[in-house]
Formats: C-alpha cells, structure tokens, sequence
C-alpha cells in the first residue's frame, strides 16, 4: 500500500499550518498539484519510463517531515563550500542566509530564498515557477510542487556576467534518525546575454534514510550562456529523484553536467527545450555505481526550434552488484529543420554482476536533420591490459589508469576550473587507493 | 642474451610454432623474416608473455634466467621490449603520464629513485625530437588520433625512452612511408651499441636497407627454415619466400 494518504495528510496539516502567506497564484498551484500527485500516484514499472526503476519499496515506506530549523553550523559545512564561489545554503528545502556567503555577487544579481519572493509576488515567480517542470504528467514533480515553500531563487538579469561560480549546497540530514522527506526547488532565471556557472550537490551530514524529491528550473534567455553542474554524493540510504528542466530562448548555450557518484536509489530527469533558432545544449553525464546502487538517468532534449544542437554524452562505470539505467531521448519537432542532435552512452563493467540498461531514442518529426546515436556496454580490453603489461605496469595499476581516463572524457567537458578539479577528487576518492592511480 | 631452444607455441590448440631455436648475442641485431602465416607475430607475443599463447615444449632463456617463468610486466621491467605491430589506443590516458608510469615501474624494479614530472620532460622532450613527432602528441591520449606512422614512432619513442636490453620490432615498418621508415630506422640505429639486442620481424626486405642485421632468419610453417648473414634478406627479396619453402630445409 503507497502513502499517498500519508503525503495528503502532510500537505493538509502544512497548509493549515503555514503557507498563510503565500499569493493565490500560488496557492492554486499547490492545490492543483496535490490533486495531480493522487491522481498519478508513484509511477510503476508498467510505466515505459519507469520500466528499469522500481519505486515500490519508497512508495510504500513513511517519511516525515523534517526538522527544517536543525541548528547547524557553518564549520560543518567547510567540506562542501567551494574555493572562489558564492555559496548558497539550503538545508531540507529550507534557503539558509545565515549560512549562505553571497560576498563577491554582483549587486545586481538576485539569490533569494524562494519562501521570501513567493510572499513578495515576484514577478519572476509568477512567471516561470513551475511553468517548465511538467507537474500535470509527472507525479513526482507535481508532488515538489505541492509541497513548495522554500528553496532558491537566482536571478541573472541582462547582460551580467557572474564571474565566481555559484555553489549551491542542498543537504537533506536531519536531527534524529526517523526517516525524512524534502522537496528542494530551484529556480533559475538567466536574462539575455548573462553568464553564469552553478553547481547544485547533494549531501547528507548525519540522520538516518533521506528521500529528496529535487526540482530545478532553468530559464536560460537569448544568447546566454549557462553551465550548470549537478552532483548527487549523499549516502547509500538516500533516496533521491530529481527532475531538472531547461528552457532555451534563442542563440543561448547550456552545458549539463550531472556526476552521480552517492545514492541508494538516483533517478535524475534531465530534459531541455530548444524554444528557439540557435540555441546549443550539451549533456555530459557521469556516473559511478557499485554494491547495491541504482542510478537511472533519463534525459529528454526538445528541438522545437530549427537551427538548434545538442550534444549528449554519458558514461558509467559499474561496479559489484550496481544496477545503472540510461534513457535518452531525443524528440525533433516538425519545424526543426536543420538539427544537429548527436548522443552517446558508454558503459564500462568492472563486474559481471552489475546490470545496465541502455536506451537511445530518437523520434524525428522533421525531414532536414542530422542524428547520431550509438551505445556501448563493455569491459576493460585485454588488448590495452596487456600493452600496459608490456611497458612494465601491472594489472591493477593499468585498470585505475583505464578507469581514470574513461571519467576523465566526461570530466575535461566541465569548463570551471574550481568545479572540475573537485570533482575529480571525488572521482579519485571513490576508487580504492584511488590517489596513486591519478594523473 | 637469448637463447631459445626447441620452442614450441600453440594457441587456442593449434600448433603455431614448431620448434624454434634461435641465439642473439648482446650487441647482435637479427632479423626474422617470413610471409604471413608463418608464426612472425605469435614468436614475438610470446617472448612479451601474452598468455594467450601458450608454450607446450622448450625453453627460452634471457640473459641466463627462465623468461617464461615471468610475467610480462617483469619482463618488461627486466629490459625486453616489444614494438607492436598493432599498438592499442588508450583513451583518457595521457602519453606523457603514461611513459612516466612505464619509467618508474622499471626504476622501481631496479630499486631506483622514481622521476618526478619536472625531470622526465625533460627526458622526453630530447626524444620526441628523435622520432620527429610533435610535442603536442605527449599531451594526447595514448595513440588516439594518430596516423599508423605516428603510431609507430610513438613505439620507438618508448623504446628509446624505456632504454631496454632486448627489443624485438613486430613489423615496425609495415604500413609506413619510406619518410617514417627511415624515422624509425635512424631511431633504431641511434640506440645500438654492444649492450644491446635487436629482434626485428618482418615480412619485406625494406627496412634492412635502412638497419643492418647481423644475421637473417627466414620463418617458415613454424619453424626456422634458413638462417644467414644480410645477403640471405636480398636473396629473398629476389627470389621470394616460396623458394625457402619449396627447399624445406630445417636449416640452423
């Protein structure tokens, strides 16, 4: 039996409680999302885009609410700030000024908590909030959406560059070891010609299981250029679902990074829009799994406009047990004449028990168009062992290189280079004795 | 240096080589000629210890101890070296870091001081010079994106760095302009001296314009059909291989 019942009852004691404040529109919205959320229910696996990932066991265990006063301390947070970055805070669901650092942000950028811009009518709220991530389809984006209250608002507008990347921190702990539920929402709004680097990652300081059930919206304008990276390191009893959606006006330029190296159970929805001529998007997607993990990542592109790129790339490595899950697709709508849309997912197995499933999926609607896709599933190549062996480097060491290399391809396409190299101590950190092995 | 006696080679149950006997003193560069078929590439395989092949009679000494009784990586840290005639791409993995990975595993060996980054640069860089690649190929992925020439300058050039005693070149020279042949072949005549031994195989005539052996062995349905001095490579060159075969004579 799900606990959709059990989510009513959260949302109807939240709405008694709290949300006074909030404007009509947005009210509404909640509402409406809320019936949506009963009606869809958990998606199951005779759902073709839940056919890999099985959400029953979550469906079925109870989560609360969590504690989202916890006292934390910024000193906790020293692993997870970034060199060189404006760093933002938001501790189950909840944006956190006292812990966020916004020095060096250019005064006319906007980072506010979303609580804060709903009660004050945002226009930027009224606008795009939740005009993107499709909460009449998706049950569990109408789920974040029932439960909106807090999160992040940025705002880039026209013509700013924001040098520093901005570090977005969302940690899911709380106090006591009951399982918990949040729903973290990000909205970014990147005006016309704007430049700006964020990272969202997901961590966990103590508590017991964690289900996150993550949106982000990105609205990138005409001629911006946005990079977006996103990282899931919480822990093997974390749960998380995540769905990001990008709109993209004309001419603008996104590049997505999603490193999936924690998690139980990850299923991250990455889908952009190509509204416009001349828009680019890129998809880099890493992911390490082992033991028991399953990481699902399904990645929708819309060409909707003609003259429009985009260019896909994920690759995993599976270890022990891991069960890893690509989906991407690819919709060219009528009117996209002259697409360029290439995408690749590579897997290398390092067990003969992990299990990948991998699923390209082109649906082209337009009859000028260029398309390539191509997968692959394999394991180290005895060939390249043995020309290691041959120069002196054993087995073991000749693997890690190999390992190393294969996450470094996906890497080397994240242009920051604060971003990049601490991801790539994290990759390093997940291999046993990964240090020595890394170039 | 190399003594290989009555070495028999078989893969995936076939008998491939039939009992080969062959001597390479230090100092000695002997050429191993066959046509195709003949066992050219199983005989260099399995002195670098691919397990794929696998000895079922005979013995191969090198320098005095049993080299079949090492792995390859030991083989490899002990001074043999193998050019291969089909050298593997390596994607992600950084020439440069690469060599110095190979360097150190052999200084290690040795019980040497492993170099730093700073100091092998400044190895390498002298002997980029030598085979003529660029600079910029020590910071791609190993052979990814390389011709089949640079491919095999990219072999020599880990040869001349890696310093081993006994090399053996699996058909270097196949696939290669007469430009990147007597690349290679300078690079290889640079690197003679008394110390060292030369296996070179192959299946033309060529490149012994460019390297002058010592002796020449002509490979035949697995076993060494006639061995001799340089004059041995010209007469081949002349006559072609089915005239040793049509002799048939065990010769060594």
């Amino acid at each position: 039996m799900s606990k959709i019942d059990l989510y009513r009852n959260h949302f109807d004691e939240a709405t008694r409680d709290g949300f006074h404040d909030q404007p009509e529109a947005v009210r509404q919205l909640r509402q409406l999302a809320m019936t949506q959320f009963e009606q869809l229910g958990f998606p199951t696996t005779r759902m073709e885009a839940w056919r890999n990932t099985n959400l029953a066991q979550l469906a079925k265990s109870e989560f609360l609410a969590p504690d989202a006063n916890i006292a934390i301390e910024q000193s906790q947070l020293q692993p997870f700030y970034l060199d060189n970055s404006i760093q933002v805070v938001v501790v189950a669901g909840r944006f956190r000024p006292d812990l966020s650092s916004l020095d060096g942000l250019p005064r006319e950028v906007g980072i506010i908590g979303l609580a804060e811009a709903i009660t004050q009518n945002n226009r930027l709220v009224l606008t795009h909030l939740g005009r993107y991530a499709d909460y009449r389809e998706e049950a569990l984006t109408a789920l974040n959406t029932a439960f909106l209250s807090d999160g992040v608002l940025i705002h880039v507008p026209e013509k700013v560059t924001i040098d520093r990347p901005i570090n977005v921190i969302c940690l899911s702990s709380n106090r006591n070891h009951t399982a918990t539920v949040t729903h973290p929402r990000t909205l970014v709004v990147a005006g016309r010609t704007t430049q700006v680097t964020l990272a969202e990652r997901f961590v966990r300081l103590s508590g017991g299981p964690t289900f996150t059930n993550a949106v982000t919206e990105i609205v990138a304008g005409p001629g911006s250029i946005v990079d977006y990276t996103r990282l899931q390191l919480e822990p093997d009893d974390a749960h998380h679902i995540a769905t990001v959606q990008v709109h993209q006006e004309a001419d603008s330029r996104v590049e997505l990074h999603t490193i999936t190296i924690g998690g139980g159970l990850v299923r991250n929805n990455l889908n952009s829009t190509l509204a416009a001529e001349g828009a680019e998007v890129s998809l880099n997607g890493l992911y390490l799994v082992r033991e028991s993990q399953h990481v699902d990542n399904h990645t929708r592109i819309d060409h909707a406009a003609p003259h429009c790129t985009s260019a896909e790339n994920y690759k995993g490595i599976l270890d022990d047990q891991g069960h890893a899950v690509f989906n991407g697709r690819i919709i060219v709508h009528q009117d996209a004449q002259k697409t360029d849309a290439t995408q690749s997912n590579q897997n290398l197995m390092l067990s003969d028990q992990a299990l990948v499933n991998t699923n390209p999926q082109l649906e082209i609607y337009a009859d000028d168009v260029k398309c390539r896709h191509g997968s692959t599933v394999g394991q180290i190549d005895e060939d390249i062992i043995f020309y290691f062996l041959t120069r002196g480097i054993d087995r073991d060491a000749a693997r890690r290189l190999l390992v190393h290399g294969f996450t470094r391809e996906i890497t080397n396409r994240i242009e920051n280079q604060t971003i990049r190299e601490f991801v790539n101590e994290l990759i390093d950190r997940w291999f046993p004795n990964g240090q020595e092995g890394a170039p | 240096m190399l003594e290989i006696t009555n070495l028999h080679v078989s893969v995936e149950g076939i008998e491939i080589l039939k009992g080969i006997n062959l001597q390479v003193n230090a100092g000695e560069l002997h050429a191993v000629m066959g046509p195709n078929g003949s066992g050219k590439s199983t005989f260099a395989n399995v002195l670098a210890g691919r397990d794929t092949y696998v000895v079922t009679a005979g013995e191969v000494l090198y320098e005095g101890k049993n080299l079949l009784e090492m792995s390859p990586e030991e083989r490899a840290r002990e001074g043999l070296f193998l050019s291969f005639q089909y050298p593997v791409v390596i994607p992600g993995v950084n020439n440069t870091y690469f060599l110095q990975a190979a360097v150190n595993a052999g200084r290690k060996h040795r019980g040497e001081e492993e170099m730093d980054a700073v100091d092998f640069l400044g190895l390498i860089k002298d002997k980029v010079k030598l085979v003529q690649l660029d600079e910029s190929f020590l910071n791609r992925s190993v052979n990814e994106g390389f011709s089949g020439g640079e491919k095999k300058r990219n072999e020599i050039l880990q040869m001349l760095i890696l310093e081993p005693r006994l090399a053996v070149l699996d058909e270097t020279d196949s696939g290669l302009d007469i430009d990147a042949l007597k690349i290679v072949a300078e690079g290889v005549n640079a690197f003679r001296n008394p110390e060292r031994a030369f296996l070179v195989i192959t299946h033309y005539q060529r490149i012994l314009n460019y390297i002058k052996p010592d002796r020449v062995h002509v490979l035949a349905n697995g076993r060494i059909a006639k061995s001799g001095g340089p004059e041995l490579a010209e007469l081949l060159e002349e006559k072609g291989y089915s005239w040793v075969q049509a002799e048939g004579d065990p010769a060594n």
